[in-house]
Protein backbone atom coordinates (compact mmCIF):
# COMPACT_ATOMS: atom_id res chain seq x y z
CA UNK A 1 0.00 0.00 0.00
CA UNK A 2 1.12 3.51 -0.68
CA UNK A 3 1.52 6.18 1.82
CA UNK A 4 -0.05 9.81 1.30
CA UNK A 5 3.25 11.29 0.27
CA UNK A 6 3.32 8.93 -2.81
CA UNK A 7 2.51 11.61 -4.56
CA UNK A 8 2.26 15.23 -3.14
CA UNK A 9 1.07 17.57 -5.68
CA UNK A 10 3.96 20.19 -6.85
CA UNK A 11 4.06 23.59 -9.08
CA UNK A 12 4.91 22.18 -11.82
CA UNK A 13 1.65 19.43 -11.43
CA UNK A 14 -0.24 22.24 -10.52
CA UNK A 15 0.34 23.98 -13.52
CA UNK A 16 0.20 20.42 -15.92
CA UNK A 17 -3.08 19.70 -14.64
CA UNK A 18 -5.11 23.41 -14.98
CA UNK A 19 -3.64 23.24 -18.44
CA UNK A 20 -5.46 20.28 -18.69
CA UNK A 21 -8.42 21.77 -17.29
CA UNK A 22 -8.38 24.86 -19.12
CA UNK A 23 -7.68 27.60 -16.54
CA UNK A 24 -4.68 29.92 -16.64
CA UNK A 25 -3.33 30.17 -13.46
CA UNK A 26 -1.59 33.43 -12.17
CA UNK A 27 1.96 32.92 -11.10
CA UNK A 28 1.36 34.29 -7.00
CA UNK A 29 -1.75 31.87 -6.89
CA UNK A 30 0.52 28.51 -7.32
CA UNK A 31 2.03 28.13 -4.11
CA UNK A 32 -1.76 28.81 -2.34
CA UNK A 33 -2.88 25.85 -4.61
CA UNK A 34 -0.01 23.32 -4.09
CA UNK A 35 -0.96 23.84 -0.41
CA UNK A 36 -4.59 23.72 -0.51
CA UNK A 37 -4.34 20.64 -3.14
CA UNK A 38 -1.94 18.62 -0.75
CA UNK A 39 -4.56 19.19 2.37
CA UNK A 40 -7.48 17.69 0.13
CA UNK A 41 -5.75 14.57 -1.38
CA UNK A 42 -3.88 13.84 1.78
CA UNK A 43 -7.61 13.78 3.54
CA UNK A 44 -8.90 12.06 0.04
CA UNK A 45 -6.09 9.19 1.30
CA UNK A 46 -8.40 7.93 4.14
CA UNK A 47 -10.55 6.11 1.13
CA UNK A 48 -6.65 3.96 1.17
CA UNK A 49 -8.00 2.38 4.04
CA UNK A 50 -10.94 0.69 2.77
CA UNK A 51 -10.82 -3.08 1.73
CA UNK A 52 -12.71 -2.64 -1.97
CA UNK A 53 -11.29 -5.74 -3.01
CA UNK A 54 -14.21 -7.03 -5.58
CA UNK A 55 -16.48 -4.68 -4.72
CA UNK A 56 -18.34 -3.07 -8.15
CA UNK A 57 -18.25 0.65 -8.64
CA UNK A 58 -21.72 2.59 -8.58
CA UNK A 59 -21.55 4.55 -11.09
CA UNK A 60 -25.69 5.40 -10.87
CA UNK A 61 -27.82 4.84 -7.90
CA UNK A 62 -30.50 4.07 -9.71
CA UNK A 63 -30.56 0.37 -11.63
CA UNK A 64 -31.80 2.44 -14.92
CA UNK A 65 -29.61 1.63 -18.26
CA UNK A 66 -30.24 1.99 -22.16
CA UNK A 67 -33.49 4.29 -22.22
CA UNK A 68 -34.43 4.72 -25.47
CA UNK A 69 -37.01 7.22 -26.90
CA UNK A 70 -39.27 6.71 -30.13
CA UNK A 71 -36.80 7.73 -32.85
CA UNK A 72 -38.93 10.42 -33.97
CA UNK A 73 -38.28 14.43 -34.40
CA UNK A 74 -39.11 16.49 -31.61
CA UNK A 75 -39.42 20.47 -32.18
CA UNK A 76 -36.14 21.83 -30.94
CA UNK A 77 -34.63 25.33 -30.23
CA UNK A 78 -34.59 27.75 -33.68
CA UNK A 79 -31.22 28.73 -35.23
CA UNK A 80 -31.63 31.96 -33.60
CA UNK A 81 -33.01 31.06 -30.51
CA UNK A 82 -29.44 28.63 -29.80
CA UNK A 83 -27.64 31.87 -31.16
CA UNK A 84 -29.08 34.13 -29.13
CA UNK A 85 -26.54 34.38 -25.96
CA UNK A 86 -23.88 33.86 -28.07
CA UNK A 87 -20.91 36.78 -26.83
CA UNK A 88 -19.53 36.08 -30.50
CA UNK A 89 -21.16 35.12 -33.79
CA UNK A 90 -21.27 35.36 -37.67
CA UNK A 91 -23.34 34.56 -40.28
CA UNK A 92 -25.96 32.70 -38.13
CA UNK A 93 -22.55 30.56 -36.80
CA UNK A 94 -20.55 30.75 -33.12
CA UNK A 95 -17.56 32.60 -34.18
CA UNK A 96 -14.71 30.99 -32.58
CA UNK A 97 -10.95 31.34 -32.28
CA UNK A 98 -8.73 29.81 -34.66
CA UNK A 99 -8.24 25.94 -33.90
CA UNK A 100 -5.09 25.49 -36.16
CA UNK B 1 -49.14 28.15 4.97
CA UNK B 2 -49.24 27.42 1.51
CA UNK B 3 -53.15 26.00 1.30
CA UNK B 4 -54.12 28.68 3.98
CA UNK B 5 -52.60 31.26 1.07
CA UNK B 6 -54.41 29.79 -1.72
CA UNK B 7 -57.65 30.33 0.33
CA UNK B 8 -56.31 34.49 1.16
CA UNK B 9 -55.75 34.75 -2.33
CA UNK B 10 -59.58 33.43 -3.19
CA UNK B 11 -60.64 36.56 -1.80
CA UNK B 12 -57.68 39.12 -1.34
CA UNK B 13 -55.72 40.27 -4.36
CA UNK B 14 -52.75 38.29 -5.10
CA UNK B 15 -51.39 41.58 -6.95
CA UNK B 16 -51.40 43.38 -3.96
CA UNK B 17 -50.09 40.73 -1.83
CA UNK B 18 -47.01 39.88 -4.43
CA UNK B 19 -46.36 43.74 -4.54
CA UNK B 20 -46.19 43.76 -0.70
CA UNK B 21 -43.24 40.73 -1.30
CA UNK B 22 -41.51 43.10 -3.95
CA UNK B 23 -41.16 45.96 -1.75
CA UNK B 24 -40.33 43.57 1.17
CA UNK B 25 -37.41 41.88 -0.81
CA UNK B 26 -36.78 45.96 -2.18
CA UNK B 27 -35.54 46.90 1.10
CA UNK B 28 -33.98 43.80 2.17
CA UNK B 29 -30.68 43.83 3.48
CA UNK B 30 -30.65 39.31 3.07
CA UNK B 31 -29.34 39.32 -0.43
CA UNK B 32 -31.43 36.39 -0.84
CA UNK B 33 -32.94 37.32 -4.24
CA UNK B 34 -30.07 37.92 -6.80
CA UNK B 35 -32.70 38.45 -10.76
CA UNK B 36 -36.63 39.68 -9.85
CA UNK B 37 -39.09 38.65 -12.95
CA UNK B 38 -41.20 41.41 -11.10
CA UNK B 39 -42.65 42.64 -14.03
CA UNK B 40 -43.64 39.42 -15.55
CA UNK B 41 -44.60 37.97 -12.18
CA UNK B 42 -46.96 41.42 -11.52
CA UNK B 43 -48.68 40.70 -14.93
CA UNK B 44 -49.22 37.15 -14.04
CA UNK B 45 -50.89 38.13 -10.54
CA UNK B 46 -53.02 40.58 -12.14
CA UNK B 47 -54.44 37.78 -14.84
CA UNK B 48 -55.02 35.65 -11.66
CA UNK B 49 -57.17 38.35 -9.71
CA UNK B 50 -59.09 38.21 -12.90
CA UNK B 51 -59.38 34.71 -13.41
CA UNK B 52 -58.51 32.26 -10.93
CA UNK B 53 -57.64 29.00 -12.76
CA UNK B 54 -57.35 25.32 -11.61
CA UNK B 55 -54.11 24.87 -10.54
CA UNK B 56 -52.47 23.02 -7.54
CA UNK B 57 -50.54 26.13 -7.24
CA UNK B 58 -52.62 28.93 -8.69
CA UNK B 59 -51.28 32.43 -7.74
CA UNK B 60 -48.60 31.19 -5.90
CA UNK B 61 -45.07 33.19 -5.79
CA UNK B 62 -42.17 30.89 -5.90
CA UNK B 63 -38.26 31.85 -5.73
CA UNK B 64 -36.03 29.46 -7.75
CA UNK B 65 -32.46 29.12 -7.33
CA UNK B 66 -30.21 30.48 -9.89
CA UNK B 67 -29.28 27.03 -11.19
CA UNK B 68 -32.39 26.13 -12.41
CA UNK B 69 -33.19 27.55 -15.99
CA UNK B 70 -35.88 29.95 -16.68
CA UNK B 71 -36.97 31.01 -19.92
CA UNK B 72 -36.37 34.66 -20.65
CA UNK B 73 -35.23 34.76 -16.59
CA UNK B 74 -31.38 35.26 -16.18
CA UNK B 75 -29.67 31.86 -15.18
CA UNK B 76 -25.98 32.38 -13.97
CA UNK B 77 -25.16 29.84 -11.07
CA UNK B 78 -23.68 32.73 -9.39
CA UNK B 79 -21.11 32.85 -11.31
CA UNK B 80 -19.14 35.23 -13.62
CA UNK B 81 -18.84 33.27 -16.36
CA UNK B 82 -22.91 33.04 -16.94
CA UNK B 83 -23.93 36.49 -16.04
CA UNK B 84 -26.39 37.42 -18.67
CA UNK B 85 -27.35 34.11 -19.93
CA UNK B 86 -30.84 34.00 -20.32
CA UNK B 87 -32.48 30.48 -21.48
CA UNK B 88 -34.44 30.18 -24.39
CA UNK B 89 -36.59 27.23 -22.62
CA UNK B 90 -37.75 25.92 -19.03
CA UNK B 91 -36.38 23.36 -16.88
CA UNK B 92 -39.30 20.39 -16.25
CA UNK B 93 -39.77 21.54 -13.17
CA UNK B 94 -40.61 25.44 -14.23
CA UNK B 95 -42.98 23.79 -16.73
CA UNK B 96 -44.43 21.53 -14.25
CA UNK B 97 -45.01 25.02 -11.06
CA UNK B 98 -46.47 27.06 -14.42
CA UNK B 99 -49.03 24.69 -15.18
CA UNK B 100 -50.20 24.42 -11.67
CA UNK B 101 -50.47 28.45 -11.80
CA UNK B 102 -47.78 28.88 -9.48
CA UNK B 103 -45.69 32.82 -10.24
CA UNK B 104 -42.29 32.34 -10.55
CA UNK B 105 -40.70 35.41 -8.81
CA UNK B 106 -37.43 35.71 -9.55
CA UNK B 107 -33.95 33.56 -9.26
CA UNK B 108 -31.74 33.35 -5.77
CA UNK B 109 -28.42 33.71 -4.82
CA UNK B 110 -26.13 30.42 -4.38
CA UNK B 111 -22.58 29.50 -3.99
CA UNK B 112 -21.25 30.16 -7.36
CA UNK B 113 -22.16 26.91 -9.40
CA UNK B 114 -23.89 24.97 -5.80
CA UNK B 115 -19.94 24.26 -4.71
CA UNK B 116 -20.13 25.29 -1.09
CA UNK B 117 -22.36 24.84 2.43
CA UNK B 118 -22.79 28.52 3.26
CA UNK B 119 -23.28 31.17 0.01
CA UNK B 120 -19.97 32.75 0.60
CA UNK B 121 -18.75 31.58 -2.93
CA UNK B 122 -21.61 33.35 -5.11
CA UNK B 123 -20.11 36.21 -7.19
CA UNK B 124 -22.82 38.09 -5.67
CA UNK B 125 -21.41 38.16 -2.59
CA UNK B 126 -23.15 36.28 0.43
CA UNK B 127 -27.03 36.10 1.73
CA UNK B 128 -27.20 36.75 5.35
CA UNK B 129 -28.80 34.39 7.54
CA UNK B 130 -32.42 36.35 8.68
CA UNK B 131 -32.04 34.86 12.08
CA UNK B 132 -28.57 36.56 12.44
CA UNK B 133 -27.46 38.46 9.72
CA UNK B 134 -23.71 38.18 11.06
CA UNK B 135 -24.23 34.57 9.81
CA UNK B 136 -24.46 32.55 7.09
CA UNK B 137 -27.54 30.62 5.49
CA UNK B 138 -25.78 27.43 4.85
CA UNK B 139 -25.47 27.07 1.38
CA UNK B 140 -25.37 25.87 -1.41
CA UNK B 141 -29.53 26.98 -1.35
CA UNK B 142 -28.79 29.38 0.38
CA UNK B 143 -30.28 32.22 -1.11
CA UNK B 144 -33.69 30.22 -1.47
CA UNK B 145 -34.03 29.28 2.39
CA UNK B 146 -33.39 32.88 3.29
CA UNK B 147 -35.78 34.22 1.24
CA UNK B 148 -38.48 31.23 2.43
CA UNK B 149 -37.48 32.27 6.18
CA UNK B 150 -37.26 35.56 5.74
CA UNK B 151 -40.81 35.94 4.68
CA UNK B 152 -39.77 37.52 1.17
CA UNK B 153 -41.34 34.41 -0.74
CA UNK B 154 -43.76 31.49 0.77
CA UNK B 155 -41.65 28.63 -0.78
CA UNK B 156 -38.72 28.07 -3.36
CA UNK B 157 -36.93 25.33 -5.05
CA UNK B 158 -32.78 24.82 -4.18
CA UNK B 159 -31.08 21.64 -5.71
CA UNK B 160 -28.88 19.36 -3.31
CA UNK B 161 -25.81 17.52 -4.55
CA UNK B 162 -24.24 16.85 -1.31
CA UNK B 163 -26.80 18.86 1.18
CA UNK B 164 -27.43 22.09 -0.55
CA UNK B 165 -31.19 22.40 0.28
CA UNK B 166 -30.94 20.16 3.58
CA UNK B 167 -28.19 22.38 5.09
CA UNK B 168 -29.77 25.56 4.13
CA UNK B 169 -32.85 24.59 5.68
CA UNK B 170 -31.59 23.03 8.71
CA UNK B 171 -29.43 26.76 9.27
CA UNK B 172 -32.55 28.83 8.31
CA UNK B 173 -35.08 26.71 10.29
CA UNK B 174 -36.99 26.01 7.44
CA UNK B 175 -38.38 22.88 5.77
CA UNK B 176 -36.12 21.39 3.20
CA UNK B 177 -36.56 17.65 1.12
CA UNK B 178 -33.84 16.01 -1.16
CA UNK B 179 -35.51 13.52 -2.99
CA UNK B 180 -35.25 10.22 -4.14
CA UNK B 181 -32.61 10.19 -6.88
CA UNK B 182 -34.25 10.17 -10.18
CA UNK B 183 -37.76 11.38 -8.64
CA UNK B 184 -37.37 14.65 -10.32
CA UNK B 185 -36.38 15.45 -13.28
CA UNK B 186 -32.92 17.51 -13.62
CA UNK B 187 -33.98 18.63 -17.07
CA UNK B 188 -32.94 22.42 -17.36
CA UNK B 189 -30.91 22.23 -13.73
CA UNK B 190 -27.33 23.46 -15.19
CA UNK B 191 -25.30 20.07 -14.06
CA UNK B 192 -22.25 20.59 -11.65
CA UNK B 193 -22.37 16.43 -10.12
CA UNK B 194 -25.09 14.84 -12.28
CA UNK B 195 -25.26 11.12 -10.17
CA UNK B 196 -25.72 12.98 -7.33
CA UNK B 197 -27.68 16.13 -7.42
CA UNK B 198 -31.59 16.65 -7.62
CA UNK B 199 -33.81 19.35 -7.17
CA UNK B 200 -35.91 19.45 -3.78
CA UNK B 201 -38.77 22.35 -2.13
CA UNK B 202 -37.81 24.82 0.73
CA UNK B 203 -40.71 25.34 2.56
CA UNK B 204 -42.36 26.39 6.11
CA UNK B 205 -44.31 23.18 6.54
CA UNK B 206 -43.49 19.61 5.86
CA UNK B 207 -47.46 19.94 3.87
CA UNK B 208 -46.39 22.56 1.68
CA UNK B 209 -43.40 20.60 0.56
CA UNK B 210 -45.80 17.61 0.26
CA UNK B 211 -47.73 19.79 -2.07
CA UNK B 212 -44.61 21.30 -4.28
CA UNK B 213 -43.11 17.50 -4.91
CA UNK B 214 -47.12 16.65 -6.47
CA UNK B 215 -46.18 19.13 -8.82
CA UNK B 216 -42.35 18.84 -9.75
CA UNK B 217 -41.71 14.68 -9.08
CA UNK B 218 -42.67 12.58 -12.07
CA UNK B 219 -41.15 10.87 -15.06
CA UNK B 220 -39.94 13.05 -17.93
CA UNK B 221 -37.94 11.24 -20.47
CA UNK B 222 -35.48 14.35 -21.60
CA UNK B 223 -34.00 13.28 -18.12
CA UNK B 224 -32.48 9.88 -19.22
CA UNK B 225 -32.00 9.16 -15.56
CA UNK B 226 -35.55 9.66 -14.64
CA UNK B 227 -37.89 7.07 -12.44
CA UNK B 228 -40.85 5.64 -14.07
CA UNK B 229 -44.14 4.26 -12.35
CA UNK B 230 -43.73 6.55 -9.07
CA UNK B 231 -47.04 7.39 -6.49
CA UNK B 232 -45.81 10.76 -5.96
CA UNK B 233 -49.43 11.61 -3.99
CA UNK B 234 -47.77 12.77 -0.99
CA UNK B 235 -50.20 14.65 0.64
CA UNK B 236 -52.33 12.21 1.02
CA UNK B 237 -51.08 9.85 3.44
CA UNK B 238 -49.36 12.99 5.67
CA UNK B 239 -51.33 12.69 8.72
CA UNK B 240 -51.45 8.95 9.66
CA UNK B 241 -49.02 8.98 12.22
CA UNK B 242 -46.01 7.39 13.30
CA UNK B 243 -48.05 4.31 15.82
CA UNK B 244 -45.57 1.25 15.06
CA UNK B 245 -43.16 3.37 12.78
CA UNK B 246 -39.45 1.73 13.33
CA UNK B 247 -36.53 4.68 13.60
CA UNK B 248 -32.77 3.47 13.69
CA UNK B 249 -30.65 6.35 15.06
CA UNK B 250 -26.84 5.68 13.49
CA UNK B 251 -24.41 5.61 15.68
CA UNK B 252 -22.14 7.41 13.43
CA UNK B 253 -23.92 10.58 13.41
CA UNK B 254 -23.95 11.51 16.83
CA UNK B 255 -20.82 12.00 19.22
CA UNK B 256 -17.44 13.57 18.32
CA UNK B 257 -17.42 16.84 15.99
CA UNK B 258 -21.97 17.56 16.87
CA UNK B 259 -22.07 20.50 18.89
CA UNK B 260 -24.09 19.81 22.27
CA UNK B 261 -27.14 21.89 21.63
CA UNK B 262 -27.47 19.94 18.09
CA UNK B 263 -27.41 16.53 19.45
CA UNK B 264 -29.69 17.18 22.85
CA UNK B 265 -32.50 18.80 20.38
CA UNK B 266 -32.21 15.85 17.95
CA UNK B 267 -32.33 13.07 20.95
CA UNK B 268 -35.19 15.30 21.99
CA UNK B 269 -36.80 15.12 18.77
CA UNK B 270 -36.49 11.36 18.43
CA UNK B 271 -37.86 10.82 22.23
CA UNK B 272 -41.23 12.80 20.95
CA UNK B 273 -41.51 10.94 17.80
CA UNK B 274 -41.14 7.71 20.77
CA UNK B 275 -43.70 9.71 22.68
CA UNK B 276 -45.91 9.40 19.29
CA UNK B 277 -46.00 6.06 19.19
CA UNK B 278 -43.01 5.32 17.11
CA UNK B 279 -39.83 2.75 18.50
CA UNK B 280 -36.03 3.58 18.27
CA UNK B 281 -33.08 1.27 17.90
CA UNK B 282 -29.70 2.24 17.47
CA UNK B 283 -28.29 0.74 14.02
CA UNK B 284 -24.50 1.06 12.56
CA UNK B 285 -23.97 2.40 9.04
CA UNK B 286 -19.93 1.37 9.12
CA UNK B 287 -18.61 3.25 6.15
CA UNK B 288 -19.74 6.73 7.12
CA UNK B 289 -16.24 8.46 8.25
CA UNK B 290 -15.42 7.63 4.68
CA UNK B 291 -18.44 9.54 2.89
CA UNK B 292 -16.94 12.63 2.60
CA UNK B 293 -13.86 11.73 0.78
CA UNK B 294 -15.54 9.74 -1.33
CA UNK B 295 -18.30 12.34 -1.99
CA UNK B 296 -15.70 14.90 -2.92
CA UNK B 297 -13.60 13.12 -5.43
CA UNK B 298 -16.76 11.92 -7.22
CA UNK B 299 -18.39 15.29 -7.12
CA UNK B 300 -15.34 17.34 -8.17
CA UNK B 301 -14.34 14.40 -11.44
CA UNK B 302 -17.87 15.11 -12.38
CA UNK B 303 -17.58 18.59 -11.87
CA UNK B 304 -14.49 19.15 -13.61
CA UNK B 305 -16.06 17.28 -16.70
CA UNK B 306 -20.11 19.32 -16.81
CA UNK B 307 -17.73 22.33 -16.28
CA UNK B 308 -16.02 21.87 -19.58
CA UNK B 309 -18.75 23.50 -21.11
CA UNK B 310 -17.82 27.24 -19.84
CA UNK B 311 -16.11 27.79 -22.46
CA UNK B 312 -17.39 31.48 -23.73
CA UNK B 313 -18.38 30.00 -26.92
CA UNK B 314 -21.62 29.40 -27.15
CA UNK B 315 -22.86 31.67 -23.69
CA UNK B 316 -21.65 33.25 -20.81
CA UNK B 317 -17.89 35.54 -20.52
CA UNK B 318 -15.89 36.16 -23.81
CA UNK B 319 -13.43 39.15 -23.26
CA UNK B 320 -10.27 40.25 -25.03
CA UNK B 321 -9.64 39.52 -28.11
CA UNK B 322 -9.04 36.03 -29.57
CA UNK B 323 -5.59 34.38 -29.88
CA UNK B 324 -5.59 30.39 -30.18
CA UNK B 325 -8.13 28.10 -29.16
CA UNK B 326 -6.46 27.25 -25.42
CA UNK B 327 -5.39 30.34 -25.08
CA UNK B 328 -8.47 32.19 -25.18
CA UNK B 329 -10.69 29.78 -23.58
CA UNK B 330 -7.99 29.45 -20.60
CA UNK B 331 -7.92 32.88 -19.86
CA UNK B 332 -11.92 33.13 -20.35
CA UNK B 333 -12.10 30.03 -17.57
CA UNK B 334 -9.52 32.03 -15.32
CA UNK B 335 -11.52 35.08 -14.97
CA UNK B 336 -15.04 33.46 -14.80
CA UNK B 337 -14.55 31.43 -12.02
CA UNK B 338 -14.23 31.33 -8.70
CA UNK B 339 -11.45 30.26 -6.46
CA UNK B 340 -13.61 27.53 -5.13
CA UNK B 341 -14.77 25.99 -8.60
CA UNK B 342 -11.36 26.46 -9.76
CA UNK B 343 -9.97 24.45 -7.22
CA UNK B 344 -12.54 21.67 -7.74
CA UNK B 345 -12.36 21.88 -11.88
CA UNK B 346 -8.61 21.41 -11.47
CA UNK B 347 -8.88 18.47 -8.31
CA UNK B 348 -11.64 16.88 -10.10
CA UNK B 349 -9.08 16.91 -13.69
CA UNK B 350 -6.09 15.75 -11.39
CA UNK B 351 -8.47 12.70 -9.81
CA UNK B 352 -9.26 11.64 -13.43
CA UNK B 353 -6.13 12.05 -14.87
CA UNK B 354 -4.42 9.00 -16.59
CA UNK B 355 -2.41 6.87 -13.54
CA UNK B 356 -4.83 8.97 -10.88
CA UNK B 357 -8.48 7.35 -12.32
CA UNK B 358 -8.22 3.89 -10.10
CA UNK B 359 -6.88 5.50 -7.16
CA UNK B 360 -9.05 8.09 -6.78
CA UNK B 361 -12.43 7.80 -8.91
CA UNK B 362 -13.03 4.24 -8.98
CA UNK B 363 -11.86 4.09 -5.73
CA UNK B 364 -14.70 6.22 -5.04
CA UNK B 365 -16.89 5.09 -6.70
CA UNK B 366 -16.51 1.53 -4.80
CA UNK B 367 -16.76 3.12 -1.27
CA UNK B 368 -19.84 4.70 -2.96
CA UNK B 369 -20.93 1.19 -3.52
CA UNK B 370 -19.99 -0.04 0.19
CA UNK B 371 -22.14 3.43 1.64
CA UNK B 372 -25.25 2.43 -0.49
CA UNK B 373 -25.32 -1.04 1.53
CA UNK B 374 -24.94 0.61 4.67
CA UNK B 375 -27.97 2.04 3.84
CA UNK B 376 -30.23 -0.69 2.33
CA UNK B 377 -29.06 -3.22 5.31
CA UNK B 378 -29.91 -0.34 8.05
CA UNK B 379 -33.73 -0.33 6.07
CA UNK B 380 -34.50 -4.07 6.30
CA UNK B 381 -34.14 -3.75 9.88
CA UNK B 382 -35.74 -0.11 10.08
CA UNK B 383 -38.07 2.07 8.05
CA UNK B 384 -36.44 5.53 8.97
CA UNK B 385 -32.97 6.91 9.78
CA UNK B 386 -32.91 10.04 12.10
CA UNK B 387 -29.93 12.26 12.63
CA UNK B 388 -28.63 16.26 13.20
CA UNK B 389 -28.71 17.62 9.34
CA UNK B 390 -25.85 19.36 10.10
CA UNK B 391 -23.22 18.98 13.15
CA UNK B 392 -23.38 22.39 14.10
CA UNK B 393 -25.71 25.73 13.55
CA UNK B 394 -25.02 28.36 11.28
CA UNK B 395 -21.59 29.40 11.46
CA UNK B 396 -20.12 32.94 11.00
CA UNK B 397 -19.51 34.74 7.39
CA UNK B 398 -16.04 34.83 6.89
CA UNK B 399 -15.39 31.94 9.30
CA UNK B 400 -14.82 28.91 7.24
CA UNK B 401 -14.29 30.41 4.00
CA UNK B 402 -10.14 30.78 3.59
CA UNK B 403 -10.11 26.75 4.46
CA UNK B 404 -11.84 24.79 2.06
CA UNK B 405 -11.39 21.37 4.04
CA UNK B 406 -13.04 22.71 7.26
CA UNK B 407 -16.20 24.18 5.11
CA UNK B 408 -16.05 20.30 3.43
CA UNK B 409 -16.31 18.80 6.74
CA UNK B 410 -19.52 20.71 7.49
CA UNK B 411 -21.32 18.40 4.87
CA UNK B 412 -20.38 15.07 6.71
CA UNK B 413 -23.96 13.71 7.58
CA UNK B 414 -25.81 15.03 4.18
CA UNK B 415 -23.44 13.78 1.68
CA UNK B 416 -23.99 9.65 2.61
CA UNK B 417 -27.19 10.60 1.54
CA UNK B 418 -26.72 11.94 -2.15
CA UNK B 419 -24.22 9.15 -2.53
CA UNK B 420 -26.75 6.50 -1.69
CA UNK B 421 -29.33 8.25 -3.78
CA UNK B 422 -32.05 8.24 -0.89
CA UNK B 423 -34.34 10.75 0.49
CA UNK B 424 -33.87 12.76 3.27
CA UNK B 425 -35.31 16.14 4.86
CA UNK B 426 -34.49 18.55 7.05
CA UNK B 427 -37.27 19.37 9.41
CA UNK B 428 -36.60 22.25 12.49
CA UNK B 429 -36.28 20.58 16.08
CA UNK B 430 -34.92 23.46 17.97
CA UNK B 431 -32.42 26.17 18.55
CA UNK B 432 -28.86 26.76 19.72
CA UNK B 433 -29.34 30.35 21.48
CA UNK B 434 -31.45 32.23 18.29
CA UNK B 435 -29.97 29.65 15.53
CA UNK B 436 -32.20 26.90 14.41
CA UNK B 437 -31.49 23.36 14.01
CA UNK B 438 -32.47 20.81 12.02
CA UNK B 439 -33.51 17.20 12.16
CA UNK B 440 -32.57 15.22 9.21
CA UNK B 441 -35.18 11.97 8.13
CA UNK B 442 -33.77 9.44 5.99
CA UNK B 443 -35.57 7.05 3.88
CA UNK B 444 -35.44 4.17 1.50
CA UNK B 445 -35.40 4.80 -2.26
CA UNK B 446 -39.02 6.47 -3.29
CA UNK B 447 -39.60 6.30 0.56
CA UNK B 448 -40.93 9.79 0.40
CA UNK B 449 -43.99 9.02 1.84
CA UNK B 450 -42.85 7.59 4.88
CA UNK B 451 -39.98 10.83 5.44
CA UNK B 452 -42.54 13.32 5.08
CA UNK B 453 -45.25 11.77 7.45
CA UNK B 454 -42.58 11.53 10.17
CA UNK B 455 -42.10 15.08 9.72
CA UNK B 456 -45.07 15.62 9.48
CA UNK B 457 -45.95 14.06 12.80
CA UNK B 458 -43.01 15.42 14.86
CA UNK B 459 -44.17 19.03 13.16
CA UNK B 460 -47.79 18.80 14.30
CA UNK B 461 -46.28 17.93 17.50
CA UNK B 462 -43.63 21.03 17.93
CA UNK B 463 -43.66 24.62 17.95
CA UNK B 464 -40.55 25.15 15.98
CA UNK B 465 -41.68 25.64 12.42
CA UNK B 466 -44.12 28.50 13.84
CA UNK B 467 -40.57 30.43 14.67
CA UNK B 468 -39.85 33.82 13.07
CA UNK B 469 -36.91 35.44 12.85
CA UNK B 470 -36.93 38.84 14.83
CA UNK B 471 -35.41 40.82 12.31
CA UNK B 472 -38.07 40.58 9.96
Amino acid sequence: MTNAWDDMITREDVEHISWLASIKIEDDEKDGLVANFNTILEYFHQLDEVDTEGVKPTYRVVDLANIFREDAAYESLSQEQALENAPRKENGYFRSPRIV
Amino acid sequence: MLLELKSRLQVESCEEYLSRLYEKIEKSELYGFTTLAKESALEQAKQFDKNHGKGILAGVPIAIKECISTNGIETNCSSKILRGYIPPYDAHVIEQLKAEGAIIMGKTNMDEFAMGSSTETSCFGPTKNPWDRSCVPGGSSGGSAAVVAGGEAPCALGSDTGGSVRCPASFCGIVGLKPTYGLVSRYGLVAYANSLEQIGPLTHTVEDTALLMQVIAGHDERDSTSARGQDCSYLSGLQNGVAGLKIGIPKEYFGEGVNKDVEKAVWEAIHKLESLGASWQEVSLPHTRYALAAYYVIAMSEASSNLARFDGLRYGLREGEDKDWHTTFSAIRAKGFGPEVKRRIILGTYALSAGYYGRYYLKALQVRTLIKEDFLRAFKQVDILASPTMPIPAFRIGERINDPLSLYMADVFTVPINLAGVPAVSVPCGFSGRLPIGLQLMGPHFGEATVLRTAAAFEAATPFHEAVPEVI
